[in-house]
């Protein structure tokens, strides 16, 4: 295949939809006009578990406006779906509190919202259990973990290099519940003309969303249409169809009128995904000069009644340290609790967290630098599979932000003080896999010249558009400004979603192969061409392909009051060839202020006695505010991997969130001599640690 | 929502009689970043709303004693910028300033502020039981999630905690709060216009619903012009209190001549912390003494399971607060 | 009879006067985005703890979710459609787009509409923008994607 030779790759090209957002002018889900609308609003389950036995509507149906209530008594039948989250309203069973039990649409949102408040839901309510434990009985071993990976690994011969190994380490880690949280809520505007569906919906993948729609509702794909030109983030909860999609659909048919089904930032706390919680034994056994003999990953998660969806987050620890002995496991219990779902780099966030934070204590065990130890045991060959590497930079990134970060001044002693404040650092790795999908796209030149590609790609915010206009202006040797890609769009050509980060190498090869055909077909006197990148993926070699980094976070601490303040955050990444740079640092900014979020400040508080997460809103649930971000500071290792697909990228929207969490406690364990070994790290624990 | 009605007030004692003969159906609406998001989640459900920010109260004058008359109605961002506050009050000031957002202190006005709600989670969530939203329907907080809630003056049947940060400032300043209402103009000390939660936790103030704030009194006093707030939360800016201190402190000779103090984040209402003050008065301005007054006024304190840590940060917070105010 | 949970208003919006019949229980968010399909201005939390629906009212930022359109009667509004002068963008916007403040774009037009709102206050009160000032008036501001950084950077830049 050809090389893509490279002008406005590599150009810090500004987002082509940047004047549509600074203007209010870009149009998100139920922005769209259709005319004659009608709105909906949800209706919530306030059980954990029970089966509904009545449902009475009559208050909220004598409201003025209204125009119907639906649940499950009177809503039409949908086909089997492989989701149940999207078998709304086909029986009566509760499966989690805040599941939808009901909705209601009315010609304006106040009446619409006022009547769903007065629809009154009578359920025999059931014991339920929501709480996760690592020595719950009903644990069990999923058959595979997210995406398609084996629950369990076991290499060598982990229980005897353990009692050998001169130093152990043995600790169990564990992390909250957390939620997405994309500032655009999930949101559809379904709208029926005969038995055709246009559905403007908030997602990271149209295509994705079109095949279970037209499925449940008994159509053919090609009479539905979905929509999501423009996304308010998604973050994974976006990846998947949501039930208000269904909701919106089922509304819209029923009213005969187009229907806005916004989701309430509460209500997304219940049935938009969030990532699961997670408890993580680690063990690590090693030499007394800090070579790794063993490791042993176990980890204990949550899943729903209703769906099955197993993080992986002991995946990461198959690919980071070479050692013989290896043995990794996920263990899933189904509790009464919504159904957890994909959210930033599932399984490398949270399980990085656990095996960067292990690392640093093993450094400390052993008494070596913490970055010399992570060197020491760097693989050459991916540690489970034994595959080679298309390209590992991990060694790079840290020797690279070690010189950034001044880490050759850091004194290893902990508690140092500035005044009040104890001061501290702290490093830990980052990896990605570097996942590529098959894509189709096509390519066209218009009479006027320019060329226009389209690919049913979505830009979640992540540049996706610009990148993939750029990878378009190369291949057909033109500048940007000639080339518009249509993305966002499920009757564009099928694309894969959002998510694992493979958007551009997905999406980008299929682009780049498309405007190659075209080159070719205007040589011909055509004007149009399609590619699909399906052969040229089989026929990769069998090699493991991950982006790697290495971050490093400055915290301080007052002693006096334990508060926490990240002084400088550095992320240095290896992740193949870098599209365009302002929008990767951007990106891998954004992954840094999460993995910021997901250290100090977020956390879903499960009520048990309740079952729900109770500090449901913005104001609860804390994301990094702008004051909490005072300087981050994003730099990568030029990598030319050619084995990794014909653009030569490695994706970069996830891995800026792993490893920032684990960097950050290691700092803060450096500031205060405290190991927090549960996240978030608030300051309940450091309070007076100065004294 | 609750469909409701909608009236401007243009005269006070109008505004008073309209809420005084609706039988508790009609409330005043300030800035309604309160009232508003509380009508959305069902909490409150007014049928009529008197819009009290167009009354004649909307001012800040100096009193002839040398105070300031400020106007409930007021917005918070005015009061916090105001040129005397900044002078004479920066303990008012910081406080305003470290609450909410920019947004919402345009929005908001004095007497809303001080009427604003708990933010307990289960206050404000009307599928689960609350006292103070239902009467009777039990605290789920109190042997559930209330890391965030009160450690001291707090019953068995609430366990919330005032939310404002300008109450506190002005609880230690020793701020008077104006009323107009059913019984005609009178007036109590801030001090005494919220409650402790007690047997009815329902009730937030000693207000009954048509009395209106019109007007928040500051006395004249020159030791707050050393004065200041600290606040500590969960993130660097926009969130609520965990503890907060507003503390004024006058010092003569190495010896606290004088001082006002008030705590924030740990009570049903903002805490004077008057036996602090007592324990201070004429004693050596030392982070020991500071160390011994917090100490006293926490005595009664009774942390719930999992916000034990408020009462070493409320006693640190303290010292260091008043240590710095010492130190210039 | 009048309907008393209805109620005639005026509103100056991007300078246009504009007199519409309102459910007293309206926010000028969504009489904005619904009735007026000036959807600029967004509905991230509808609770005020996110800023995406930040505009200007008689000149000061305000989240138009807590505010009832009733209520405002007589107001001018300013939404983040009302910034650019035809197809010169206000320095903020254009600020934005260069320093690449934004991703998913979704919390933009608040930022944006904040800011000029912050930079106002900050001028009457003469107060001194440093980064850390701009953080700490832009916090009401939440972006998920996190741009704050460039942000912080394209504000530094206009208030300059």
């Amino acid at each position: 295949m050809a090389e893509v030779a490279t002008r406005a790759i590599g150009a810090p090209v500004r987002r082509i939809e940047g004047r549509a957002k600074v203007t209010g002018a870009a149009r998100y889900a139920v922005e769209h006009d259709p005319g004659e609308v009608a709105y909906g609003w949800i209706v919530q389950a306030q059980v954990a578990r029970g089966k509904i036995t009545d449902i009475d509507d009559a208050e909220a149906r004598s409201q003025p406006g209204v125009l119907h209530v639906l649940w499950h008594g009177n809503a039409p039948r949908l086909e089997e779906v492989s989701d149940a989250e999207l078998a709304v309203f086909q029986e009566p069973r509760v499966a989690y509190r805040g599941q939808i039990v009901a909705a209601v649409v009315a010609d304006n949102p106040e009446a619409a919202r006022e009547a769903a408040r007065l629809v009154r839901v009578k359920v025999h309510e059931e014991p339920h259990d929501v709480g996760l434990r690592a020595d719950h009985p009903h644990l069990y071993k999923p058959d595979k973990v997210n995406p398609s990976f084996p629950s369990d690994t076991d290499k060598g011969d982990v229980d005897a290099a353990l009692a050998r190994a001169e130093v152990t380490i043995d600790h169990t880690y564990s992390t909250p519940a957390y939620h997405n949280n994309a500032m655009e809520p999930h949101a559809t505007l379904a709208r029926w003309d005969g038995d055709r569906l246009t559905v403007y919906d908030s997602n990271q993948g149209a295509a994705a969303h079109r095949a279970p729609l037209a499925k449940a509702f008994g159509l053919e794909p090609e009479q539905v249409r979905v929509l999501a030109e423009h996304v308010g983030g998604g973050f994974g909860s976006k990846g998947t169809p949501r039930p208000q999609m269904i909701v919106a659909a089922m509304l819209a048919r029923i009213s005969g009128r187009a229907v806005k089904l916004p989701v309430t930032r509460q209500q997304m706390f219940a049935f938009t995904g969030y990532r699961t919680p997670t408890i993580q034994r680690m063990r690590l056994g090693a030499t007394g000069d800090g070579r790794i003999t063993a490791i042993e990953h176990r980890v204990f998660e949550q899943t729903s009644q209703i769906r099955e969806f197993a993080e992986q987050a002991a995946t990461p620890t198959r690919v980071m340290y070479a050692t013989d002995n290896l043995r990794t496991s996920h263990r899933l219990v189904r509790l009464d609790v919504p159904t957890p779902s994909w959210m930033r780099a599932p399984g490398e966030c949270p399980g990085m967290y656990a095996l960067e934070s292990a690392i640093d204590e093993l450094a400390l065990a052993v008494g070596i630098d913490p970055i010399e130890l992570r060197i020491r045991n760097d693989a050459d060959a991916e540690p489970d599979s034994g595959k080679p590497f298309s390209s590992r930079n991990l060694v790079a990134c840290l020797r690279e932000g070690a010189d950034r970060f001044g880490w050759a001044d850091r004194d290893p002693r902990q508690r140092q003080r500035d005044g009040r404040w104890f001061i501290g650092s702290g490093v830990a790795a980052s990896t990605y896999p570097a996942y590529q999908r098959d894509a189709e796209a096509t390519a066209r030149v218009q009479p006027d010249g320019s060329f226009r590609v389209g690919i049913a790609a979505a830009d979640i915010g992540t540049g996706a558009r610009t990148a993939l206009t750029q990878i378009a202006a190369d291949t057909l040797g033109v500048p940007v400004e000639r080339v518009r890609v249509d993305i966002g769009d499920s009757a564009l050509p099928r694309a894969g979603v959002a998510g694992g980060s493979m958007g551009t190498s997905s999406w980008g090869a299929a682009v780049a192969k498309a405007c190659e055909a075209l080159l070719a077909e205007m040589e011909r006197g055509g004007s149009e061409a399609h590619a699909d990148t399906k052969a040229e993926i089989e026929a990769k070699k069998d090699l493991a392909r991950h982006a790697f980094g290495a971050q490093f976070a400055e915290v301080r601490v007052d002693g006096e009051t334990g508060e926490i303040r990240v002084s400088r955050l550095l992320g240095v990444f290896a992740a193949g060839r870098i599209v365009n740079p302002v929008t990767a640092r951007s990106q891998f900014i954004g992954g840094m202020t999460m993995g910021m979020g997901m250290a100090l400040f977020e956390e879903s508080v499960m009520d048990r006695r309740y079952g729900d997460y109770l500090n449901h809103d913005l104001a609860q649930y804390h994301v990094p505010a702008n004051a909490d971000v005072a300087d981050i500071e994003v730099a990568w290792i030029e990598e030319d991997d050619p084995e990794l697909n014909r653009i030569g990228t490695k994706g970069i929207g996830e891995i800026g969130i792993v490893g920032t969490a684990a960097a950050i406690a290691n700092a803060v364990h450096h500031a205060t001599g405290l190991r927090f070994r549960a996240l978030p790290i608030h300051l309940d624990g450091l309070v007076g640690a100065g004294t | 929502m609750k469909p409701f009605a909608y009236e401007r007030a243009d005269e006070t004692a109008r505004a008073v009689s309209t809420v005084a003969g609706s039988h508790g159906h009609a409330t005043f609406l300030g800035g309604g970043t309160n009232l508003v998001d509380l009508m959305k989640l069902g909490v409150a459900t007014p049928e009529r709303l008197v819009d009290v920010t167009r009354l004649p109260h909307a001012e800040i004058t100096e009193t002839k004693y040398g105070g300031l008359l400020i106007g409930a109605a007021v917005r918070n961002s005015d009061l916090a910028v105001h040129p005397l506050v900044r002078e004479r009050y920066p303990v008012l000031s910081e406080a305003i300033l470290a609450g909410a957002s920019g947004q919402i202190r345009n929005m908001a006005t004095i007497g809303g502020n001080l009427l604003q709600r708990t933010r307990c989670p289960y206050f404000q969530d009307v599928s689960k039981a609350c006292n103070k939203r239902a009467p009777g329907s039990g605290c789920p907080a109190r042997h559930g999630e209330h890391r965030e809630l009160a450690i001291i003056g707090h019953s068995e049947h609430c366990v919330a905690t005032h939310p404002s940060d300008m109450a506190v400032a002005l609880a230690a300043l020793g701020a008077e709060v104006h009323v107009h209402g059913g019984q005609g103009l009178w007036s109590i000390p801030l001090t005494d216009l919220h409650r402790l939660p007690g047997e009815m936790p329902q009730r937030d103030t000693i207000l009954a619903p048509e009395d209106l704030i019109t007007h928040v009194e500051l006395p004249p006093l020159p030791l707050a012009r050393n004065s200041r707030y600290r606040k500590v939360r969960d993130r660097a800016s926009f969130a609520f209190a965990l503890v907060s201190l507003a503390a004024a402190v006058e010092v003569d000779g190495g010896n606290v001549a004088d001082c006002r103090i008030a705590f924030g984040g740990i009570a049903h209402k903002p805490w004077r912390a008057r036996k602090a003050e007592e324990t201070l008065r004429g004693r050596p301005a030392t982070p020991d003494a500071f160390g011994a007054a917090a100490d006293a006024e926490l005595a009664d304190a009774r942390p719930l399971r999992d916000n034990g840590f408020k009462l070493l940060l409320a006693r640190n917070l303290f010292v260091r607060v008043l240590t710095d105010l010492v130190d210039g | 009879m009048v309907d008393p949970q209805r109620a005639a208003i005026t509103l100056a919006i991007n300078g246009a006067e504009q007199h519409l019949e309102v459910d007293t229980r309206a926010t000028l968010l969504d009489v904005l985005r619904e009735r007026l399909d000036l959807i600029g201005a967004k509905k991230g939390c509808d609770h005020g703890q996110c800023g995406s629906c930040t505009v200007l009212i008689d000149g000061r930022r305000a989240k138009s979710c807590l505010a009832l359109a009733v209520a405002l009667d007589g107001s001018s509004i300013t939404t983040v459609e009302g910034l650019a002068d035809g197809d010169e963008l206000h320095p903020l916007q254009a600020a934005f787009i260069d320093h690449d403040a934004f991703q998913c774009g979704y919390c933009t037009p608040g930022q944006i509409c904040s800011a000029i709102g912050m930079l106002e206050e900050a001028r009457a009160e003469g107060a001194e923008l440093t980064p850390e000032a701009i953080r700490e008036r832009m916090s009401g501001n939440i972006c998920r994607c996190g741009a704050y950084p460039n942000i912080v950077a394209a504000i530094a830049e206009v208030a300059e």
